[in-house]
């Protein structure tokens, strides 16, 4: 049993595509991400994170499913995102068995399902949001809804909408192969995890499969939210960054305005809000102008946090 | 290639099977791969694992021929009597293998999901032998129907956590299990209930599993001197199918057939038989058919039986059916019933509802008229013992 890389796996993944130099990858993705016939001058995930930087912050990406609570709404709060400082979305594509997540995920995800929400709707929610942002838009999708649209159909359908990047919470390099193939023909970033347990062996071979930038998973569990940082993912993000060229952005637990200052002080370009915004969301079900002012407070404050002093 | 950089194998049966599940699991499964791997062939696992399997578990099971049976339907037909186990069922040898792997590995508690109560009770009552603190995620609606086994569960110290999400049943328990064990990788081993799930699982629980297979071989060549026609088992997520099938996969003469539950009908919407109507779709980890709608949201299986009731299949099945060396067939609510009763009323042998699919499609085909004569084995996966109080009700009756 060889429980080392052998000489040989070294060998096919130097000789892989996903090898070429960082520069030129960075090249293909800055005329990149503007879709196959999307007019739209849409930021790339590069430009942003320089943007950011330049800024002295770190990028404040929340998360909403599509859908969520229901098509208009989920579309509104969209809008209060990028009115109060989302440097970038990830649109959670509703599915039925969210292993990776949480209660809270998975809880939108059902609300949007019973609403009617599909993969087809889902990039017409895109194609609403790119109607009044220019900002890089993420979507996260369990891989099952990706293969049985069909792959190809479905990066083209995302490219078509106006979409930066897909994350597949389900998909590890390992059988990503056809998925990166037609992120490259519709030049979609093809986003990666990367966690506590992958080995630096295993994240300069992700790197060199990702582009857009990595998304670092701060918790060793599924979303939701959290009371606390552990020091770990401070860790974990000085590691990848030692490990790998590209932006990197943490997710997972992160809940409050502390811990997104905690992860951009760590060295973090961005982080990743999910189950405490759709708590806002659950808990004001009955009230959506509340909802809403609520969602602008709260990330308003998420994106102050990222300011470096 | 995108090689993966620990594991020897993806765990593939031609396209089917795989790795499909979130990078904080990648390295678990490549423990779990290196100590199966290790310790499959080790003499002392083995030892030890033989010795439950004979003394706690009660193995070997008997090749028993159901006379009556076979005079009824004009064929021989053997009985592999794997509800003659301890905890009633064929689900023991599994949660024996991988109970055993887990204490090598040292792991300090066990997960399991369950659907009707079946593998968790195999888990629970491994776990008080081997005195591993065990867990076991059982959806809400499951709870409820079974309260026995719940109950049989706690007796033997395990812990039953209802899920209360999705549809309240299997595959929320299962997506719970998963949940729980990216949580807590370094402490839990999560002991998956057939042959499903990503790579090594497929693989692992057929090869806990396929003792039924080589004794069924041993058995048969002893007290026949041929290899039977026909094999006949039930198929849920695949263990015991799979289990029998491995000893006569490379015969190619003998007939494989798998019966899953049909609920109410192929064209209901009310069934479990995903290799008869489902599409090709990764669910839990693998690559294989799953019933699913258009966009490829996962369906709500049904079937009167617990242990069909779930809209995944085993990858080596999969496999199986496009290569067409097995066949796979439906059996519906009212025909297991008839089975069930059929070989209560025949042989004195009260079968699972499950294994009772197995029955009533072995009467079936030994209606054929090419059939006749045939020397077909039914794999018996279980014992009815806990399916009374619902047999009851389906037939009328109130105990
Ligand atoms: C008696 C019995 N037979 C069959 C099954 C189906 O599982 P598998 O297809 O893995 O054998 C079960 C599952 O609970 C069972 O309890």
């Amino acid at each position: 049993m060889n429980n080392h890389l052998s000489s040989e796996n070294q060998k096919e993944m130097n000789n892989h595509p996903s090898s070429e130099n960082q520069k030129e990858r960075d090249y293909n993705q800055s005329s990149a991400s503007t879709g196959i016939e999307n007019n739209l001058d849409i930021e790339s995930y590069q430009e942003m994170f320089r943007r950011v930087k330049k800024q002295g912050e770190g990028a404040f990406i929340p998360f909403i499913v599509a859908g969520d609570p229901d098509f208009e709404t989920s579309l509104e709060i969209v809008r209060k995102f990028t009115e109060n400082g989302a440097d970038a979305l990830e649109i959670g594509f509703a599915f039925s068995d969210p292993v990776a997540d949480g209660p809270t995920v998975q809880e939108a995800d059902t609300r949007a399902l019973k609403t009617g929400m599909t993969t087809k709707s889902g990039f017409e929610f895109i194609k609403k949001i790119r109607e009044f942002t220019s900002i890089p838009i993420g979507i996260l999708v369990y891989y099952n809804l990706i293969y049985k649209m069909g792959i190809d159909e479905f990066y083209k359908n995302a490219a078509e909408s106006g979409v930066n990047g897909i994350l597949s919470a389900d998909l590890p390099p390992e059988e990503a192969e056809p998925a990166v193939a037609s992120a490259r023909k519709y030049q979609i970033d093809q986003i990666f995890m990367v966690a506590q347990t992958t080995s630096n062996e295993r994240l300069q071979v992700i790197n060199k499969l990702c582009s857009g930038f990595l998304y670092v998973v701060a918790v060793m569990g599924v979303t939701g939210a959290r009371s606390k940082l552990k020091q770990s993912t401070v860790k974990l993000v000085e590691r990848v960054n030692g490990h790998s060229d590209l932006p990197i952005a943490v997710g997972f637990g992160i809940s409050k305005p502390e811990h997104v200052k905690e992860v951009v002080d760590a060295g973090s370009d961005g982080a990743i809000v999910a189950s405490a915004l759709l708590n806002i969301i659950s808990d004001n079900l009955q009230d959506k102008e509340l909802m809403l002012a609520r969602i602008a407070e709260f990330s308003k404050e998420l994106k102050n946090a990222t300011k470096r002093r | 290639m995108i090689k993966v950089i620990k594991m020897i194998s993806k765990g593939k049966f031609g396209k089917y099977g795989g790795i499909f599940v979130p990078e904080l699991l990648i390295p678990a499964l490549e423990e779990l791969e290196i100590a199966f791997l290790k310790y499959k062939d080790d003499d002392k696992f083995n030892e030890e694992l033989d010795y439950y399997l004979k003394e706690f578990a009660g193995r070997p099971t008997s090749l028993y021929l159901a006379r009556n049976l076979s005079n009824k339907l004009g064929c021989k037909i053997y009985l592999k009597r794997e509800d003659m186990l301890h905890t009633g069922a064929h689900k023991i040898n599994n949660t024996l293998g991988q109970g055993l792997l887990a204490k090598y590995m040292g792991k300090k508690r066990l997960i399991a999901e369950t659907g009707a109560g079946q593998h968790g009770i195999a888990t629970a009552v491994v776990g008080a032998l081997l005195e591993i603190p065990t867990e076991v995620y059982m959806g809400s609606e499951d709870v409820e129907r079974q309260k026995l086994n719940v109950f049989r569960m706690e007796l033997s110290d395990a812990h039953v956590l209802p899920v209360y999400t999705g549809s309240c049943t299997l595959k929320d328990a299962i997506n719970q299990a998963f949940r729980d064990w990216i949580s807590n990788l370094d402490t839990t081993h999560y002991l998956i209930g057939s042959t499903m799930g990503p790579h090594p699982y497929p693989t692992m629980v057929k090869h806990f599993q396929s003792i039924i297979g080589r004794e069924t071989k041993e058995q048969i060549m002893e007290k026949e001197d041929e290899l039977p026609d026909t094999i006949i088992a039930c198929v849920g997520g695949g263990s015991n199918s799979i289990g029998i099938f491995s000893g006569f996969i490379d015969n190619k003469e003998v007939d494989l057939i798998g019966v899953e539950g049909g609920g109410e009908g192929l064209d209901s919407g009310k069934t479990g038989a995903t290799l008869s109507i489902g599409t090709q779709g990764v669910l839990h980890g693998s690559f294989s058919y799953v019933l699913q709608d258009y966009d490829g949201q996962i369906s709500e299986a049904h079937s009167v039986s617990a242990g069909l009731d779930y809209p995944g299949v085993g990858p080596e099945h999969s496999y199986l059916k496009d290569t067409e060396r097995a066949k796979y067939v439906a059996i519906n609510n009212q025909e297991a019933l008839r089975g069930f009763k059929l070989l209560s009323q025949y042989e004195g042998i009260i079968p699972a509802l499950e294994s009772a699919h197995a029955i009533a499609y072995a009467e079936k085909y030994a209606q054929i008229n090419e059939n006749k004569g045939k020397t077909i084995v039914v794999n018996l996966s279980g014992r009815g013992d806990k399916d009374m109080f619902l047999a009851a009700q389906k037939m009328g009756l109130k105990l």
